[in-house]
């Protein structure tokens, strides 16, 4: 396992170099927006992962209220973690982006604003996981999840269903939707390896959240040993 | 550029400090470990 690990961590570094090499160097410049238009291809492939991984968020969040199994909650933990990590990004890429191409860093249109909300939502989540009284509350944090996956919808479709400054869908958003092939090459570069970058992330989150479950089972188990509580 | 480059390095910024943050837990859940195994 440790083996594959590093194996994964080493295809990971060379998948983020490579993508940043396509999405610098090889990918050519846009017409309209010049060199800043190649920051799409770090937002589009954080919002990718991020997306992803609160999907993958409300899958272990259900497992966990069916099955209440601790590697379900585990899961849940880290892909909410990483997607906030991947979220932020999108959200600091985007003003930046925006400032030279709108002349504002922000406007409160449907896309900004629910991502925002997205955002808060899975923010709020971690907190309520670290510090619910009496301990991490799972039940609670999972049936926030719902809530928070509801909003990715919502996110994902509001350039679809609103007016927005945000751009309208580059894929699949119609006739005048696409981009040039060599762009199209670097973008994929950079959302496989963005990928790649949150599967490796998860995976020591949740060995992470694993190993702390432990640790809380083994406090708990030690404090019922001290009270001489003893099951029969 | 400035724009470009600023996005980058902030991107980068973000997943190395949470790298960091996640190196930091994997310590005190092992020193934890240790106290609890004394």
């Amino acid at each position: 396992m440790k083996l594959l690990f590093r194996i994964f961590i080493a295809l990971t570094v060379v998948a983020l170099a490579f993508a940043a090499y396509e999405g610098l160097v090889v990918a050519p410049t846009e017409q309209t927006m010049g060199n800043v238009q190649r920051i799409f291809y770090y937002h589009v492939p954080s919002a990718w992962t991020a997306f992803l991984l609160f999907f993958a968020n409300f899958i272990a969040s259900i497992a966990y209220l069916i099955w209440r199994k601790p590697a379900a909650d585990a899961v849940a933990a880290a892909t909410a973690e990483v997607g906030v990590v991947f979220c932020t990004v999108v959200l600091v890429t985007g003003p930046i982006w925006a400032r030279p191409v709108w002349g504002i860093w922000w406007t409160w249109d449907a896309r900004l604003t629910s991502t925002l909300v997205l955002w808060l939502i899975y923010v709020s989540y971690l907190l309520l996981r670290k510090y619910s009284i009496g301990g991490p509350n799972p039940v609670l944090a999972a049936s926030l999840a719902i809530f928070g996956c509801i909003d990715a919808v919502f996110v994902f479709m509001a350039i679809r269903w609103f007016r927005t400054q945000h751009p309208q869908p580059v894929f699949g958003g119609g006739a005048n939707s696409g981009i040039d092939p060599r762009m199209l090459h670097a973008f994929l570069v950079n959302m496989a390896a963005f990928t790649a970058l949150g599967i490796l992330l998860i995976w020591v989150r949740f060995v992470l959240e694993r190993v702390r479950q432990r640790v809380e089972e083994a406090h708990a188990m030690k404090a019922l040993a001290g009270t001489g509580v003893r099951a029969r | 550029m400035k724009f470009l480059y600023a996005a980058y390095l902030i991107t980068w910024a973000v997943i190395i400090v949470y790298i960091l943050t996640m190196m930091r837990g994997f310590q005190k859940v092992s020193q934890e470990m240790k106290d609890l195994e004394r």
